[in-house]
């Protein structure tokens, strides 16, 4: 499936512009294919890797790719999110083919990151991914995509390196790169106490930068302002979620006596990023700045979750990751449809677009209610389980996380409110025009997965189960 | 040690270093007979000697160490290794000149002949087994480059370089002559294994070190590492690109495997009293070769500092101390030779009204008007960052380990920092290719120029990485061979 992914990546380069659109949504929507045939193939009782493949390399590392239900559940995020970028990007007119193969080698790269069944080849997947990100961001981007593309990248490179010093430790101390023999050392008391915290911090400063915690988040802003919405939503939705991935994956198994040891640390970030980036985001004059500031939060509470260490806290963490996967991405989604016809994102420019985009305005309202976490949509499980999560651990943390949920329903809808009720003050926007069919076909899935997830997030909880309780035995068990 | 030195079996081994000295007289002859006519022929014929000199080396490369002509060489595993190195980066990067020359009416007879000698000095260096054949060997190496440094001679900046170069080096050669005999004194022998026995019975003490130290300063400026680098930048910018870009590529192996031998045979048992000092060569060489390059507007001054900061890592293998530390080193300059010299390259075929590009300006916009080149450039500088998948980045993956292995636990962090830093003056190249506006039109490059260019692209992703096995067990081999 990555295989096909890769050749796909690098057969593309002939056609032109509409063609190549094509082309390559074609292939994406192949790929979105793969993963369901995939997905077919894969018995989610089992709580080992699976569909397993394996080509040694050097270094004792080797190319080898599996995945359990956490990380399958990110593919499918992956596949399923990328066609509906390309949808998204068909507004591209200059580069187009430089762009549709930089979107298609992010995607395996993606892809990549999640199936990675060796450390070494995990931070090459993890690293690679910032190559074609960059370009994007700073060709395709605003006014200020330099900048913001510099910073993204290094603020990234720098939290990598620090991780790279660690995994480079790990292998020599436990002499092997296969994650699932290292886990098994590290469970096996591998690591001493103070080692542990010295890896966690390591691998803390790239998954932070990555996931983005306050205080370390400020790229995220910049770089979604400027990226085009195709890389936006991809960054909000996928690339964020590597962070997650990364403290599922390593930071708990690996290093469970350290991440015990930081709980608190990690908590007290989460909810300043929680309530903090939800303030700063009620001040916001940028659709997008709006709900880059959004995200944050969010993932405060994922990473709130993810460190109770609990089934419910893990779960929800799991399920916040990839309904704020298809939230945020629908969202960017929805700023990109009217930024396309108006070319700003300025709130202050909209207001009253429901009289002239009845359609969208009802689309927009769906993902705001997502993004608020209505009960309904697939916003609210994730974080109401965060917070149970949070609550069994300390229950001052959990009362301060709602109250982020309060501010998040307070600036999500009166962005809402200054963009799409009232009437219409700006007469440029007297002749702005509903929905087109391309962008219904993006929006309908997402509506879909929104409300699926939202009435019925069982399915998502008994697929992920299992991985979640490997990690919490992991994580509780070295912890006695 | 035999008195006698027996030649039919000595003669045979040193075949490579035959070859280039008979190129390099035939040719001076038939230059001297034929003028600059024969600039093509020679220029061809020299990178095939250059190359078969090459592969006679990995030809003959014994099972163990053999030591010829009373000791004063070596024919082993890490000499066979770098010889093979620095043979491709030389032929190539003559290849690239005589195309360059071309094109610029400077076609001299000298410039094969010069780069087969320095060549031939660089052979003798990795080879060294005694003191005498170490300066011999860098000696050689060093007045061929200083001739090529001034190539240009009506040109201000080309003779300043050559200038510059000579005195600096010459202060240096002083220094590694002082070494050499502050170690002869305090050990009673030039040749390596005499002295390694006499340092492992602990002779010498602080007068030895003394002498090693001077000794691996000298070292250190020959293979511009910081802070014995002031050279670099200047007399990158004065010789012509092509010039630059031999210097940029085959002394640095040259050097650094050079470096390795003395480390790992001679003073193998002193481990703890030079580590510290390479070590600190390695730290300061990463971070004032990236926060150098940071300000730099011309590309072959970026290129020096970039090159300083690439010693930096490679001198950061050699300081751990382990046998991983000159395997590493040598798997780090294998990687790093082909994006440099694919760089320079791409500058190279960069060219308006028959200038090569000066500037980082005179990338703009490079990825609308030339999609290929920019892609590989960008293939190239990720590669050099040492950002995966490129081969870069095995290279410092490789360093790293090494330094970890050796506990040096603060290197391979500050490594992390300075790689950090370097990235992102070569995202800067990146930025200006891809995000500008175009500036003005290009020529149309030559054959020769783009297919080195592709070539160091095909081996900075697909081939190098895909099939690192078999470089890495190699490095691996010729190291154990050599030193342990």
């Amino acid at each position: 499936m990555i295989l096909l992914a890769r050749v796909s990546a690098r057969g593309e380069n002939v056609g032109y512009d509409n063609g190549v659109k094509l082309l390559t949504l074609l292939i994406t929507i192949g790929t979105f294919a793969a993963s369901l045939f995939a997905f077919a193939a894969f018995d989610f009782k089992n709580p080992e890797y699976q569909l397993q493949e394996s080509i040694p390399w050097a270094f004792g590392a080797s190319y080898a790719m599996g995945v359990d239900t956490l990380a399958m559940s990110l593919v499918m995020l992956t596949t399923f999110l990328t066609p509906i970028c390309i949808l998204a990007s068909w507004v591209i007119e200059k580069q187009v083919s430089s762009y549709m193969v930089l979107f298609l080698i992010l995607e395996s790269l993606m892809i990549g990151v999640f199936c990675a069944q060796d450390i070494i080849l995990f931070y090459v997947f993890f690293e690679a991914g910032l190559i074609p990100m960059f370009i994007l961001i700073g060709v395709w981007g605003g006014e200020r995509r330099v900048y913001a593309a510099f910073k993204f990248f290094l603020y990234t490179l720098l939290g990598s390196l620090l991780m790279l010093v660690a995994i480079i430790y790990m292998i020599a101390v436990a002499g092997t790169s296969n994650i699932p023999a290292l886990t098994a050392f590290a469970q096996g008391g591998g690591f001493s106490p103070d080692v542990q915290i010295w890896l966690w911090l390591a691998f803390f400063a790239s998954f932070a930068v990555k996931m983005p915690m306050w205080p370390v988040h400020t790229w995220l802003p910049d770089a979604h302002v400027e990226a085009p919405t195709a890389a936006s939503v991809v960054l909000a939705a996928i690339l964020l979620k590597m962070g997650g991935y990364g403290f599922l994956r390593f930071s708990l198994p690996m290093f469970p006596d350290a991440s015990h040891y930081f709980q608190p640390f990690v908590f007290g970030l989460s909810v300043i990023a929680i309530v903090w980036a939800s303030l700063v985001a009620f001040r916001q004059v940028d659709m997008k700045k709006l709900i880059a500031y959004s995200s944050v939060a969010h993932m405060g509470f994922v990473t709130l979750g993810i460190f109770s260490g609990n089934e419910q806290g893990i779960q929800g963490a799991i399920f916040q990751m990839l309904s704020h996967g298809i939230i945020s991405g629908a969202l960017f989604l929805c700023v990109g449809v009217v930024y396309d016809r108006m070319h700003t994102r300025e709130i202050a420019f909209y207001g009253g677009l429901v009289n002239r985009m009845p359609v969208y305005a009802a689309v927009f309202m769906l993902f705001t209610m997502g993004n608020v976490g209505l009960p309904g949509t697939s916003g609210f499980p994730g974080e109401i389980l965060t917070m149970v999560g949070a609550f069994q651990v300390n229950a001052w943390i959990a009362a301060a996380a709602a109250l982020g949920v309060i501010f998040s329903a307070a600036y999500a809808l009166t962005l809402y409110r200054k963009v799409a009720l009232g009437n219409i003050e700006n007469p440029k926007l007297d002749k702005i025009a509903d929905l087109d069919a391309r962008e219904w076909v993006q929006f309908v899935p997402l509506i879909i997965a929104t409300l699926i997830m939202g009435l019925a997030p069982t399915y998502v909880f008994d697929f992920t189960a299992n991985s979640a309780q490997t990690i919490i035995s992991q994580f509780a068990g070295a912890a006695q | 040690m035999n008195p006698v030195i027996d030649l039919s079996r000595d003669l045979p081994l040193a075949r490579p270093e035959l070859l280039l000295v008979a190129f390099a007289l035939i040719g001076a002859v038939l230059g001297a007979w034929f003028k600059d006519r024969i600039f093509a022929a020679l220029s061809t014929l020299g990178v095939i000697a250059i190359l078969a000199a090459g592969m006679l080396a990995v030809a003959l490369n014994p099972g163990a160490a053999v030591q010829i002509f009373q000791g004063a060489l070596v024919v082993d595993g890490v000499a066979a290794f770098a010889k093979a190195l620095i043979a491709i980066a030389a032929a190539t990067t003559l290849a690239l000149g005589a195309d360059y020359f071309t094109t610029t009416k400077e076609q001299r007879f000298e410039f094969p002949i010069l780069v087969a000698l320095a060549t031939l000095g660089m052979f003798v260096m990795v080879s060294a087994q005694d003191l005498i054949t170490l300066y011999v060997g860098v000696e050689l190496q060093s007045l061929a480059a200083y001739v090529l440094a001034a190539w240009r001679r009506d040109d201000a900046r080309s003779s300043e370089a050559g200038l510059k170069y000579f005195v600096l080096s010459a202060i240096s050669s002083g220094l590694l002559l002082f070494g050499s005999s502050f170690v002869y004194g305090f050990t009673g022998s030039i040749h390596f294994d005499a002295i390694a026995a006499a340092v492992g019975e602990g002779a010498g003490g602080i007068g030895l070190i003394f002498g090693l130290v001077l000794m691996l300063c000298a070292l250190g400026f020959k293979m511009s590492a910081a802070p014995f680098h002031m050279w670099t930048p200047d007399v990158y910018e004065g010789a012509p690109t092509p010039i630059t870009a031999f210097f940029a590529a085959a002394p640095k192996v040259a050097a650094v495997a050079l470096m390795a031998r003395l480390l790992y045979g001679p003073f193998a048992d002193i481990t703890a009293q030079w580590q510290q000092v390479v070590a600190a060569l390695a730290a300061i060489s990463m971070v004032w070769g990236s926060v150098a390059a940071l300000i730099q507007t011309n590309l072959k001054r970026l290129m020096a500092y970039s090159s300083i900061g690439n010693m930096g890592f490679a001198l950061m293998g050699l300081a751990a101390g382990t046998e991983q530390g000159p395997s590493s080193a040598l798997i780090y300059l294998s990687l790093y030779l082909p994006s440099t010299i694919g760089m320079f390259a791409l500058i190279l075929a960069m060219r308006r009204d028959g200038e090569s590009a000066e500037t980082v300006a005179d990338l703009a916009g490079l990825a609308r008007k030339r999609p290929w080149m920019a892609t590989i450039f960008t293939m190239l500088l990720f590669s050099v960052a040492g950002i995966p998948p490129f081969a870069g980045f095995i290279g410092k993956f490789a360093v790293f380990t090494a330094t970890i292995d050796g506990h040096l636990y603060w290197l391979a962090i500050l490594g992390g920092v300075a790689a950090v830093v370097a990235a992102a003056y070569y995202l800067r190249l990146v930025a200006s290719i891809w995000f500008a506006p175009p500036a003005a039109e290009l020529q149309s490059p030559s054959g020769a120029i783009m297919v080195t260019a592709l070539a160091s692209a095909a081996l900075s992703f697909p081939v190098l990485v895909l099939l690192l096995g078999a470089l890495q067990s190699a490095a691996e081999s010729a190291v154990r061979m050599s030193f342990f």
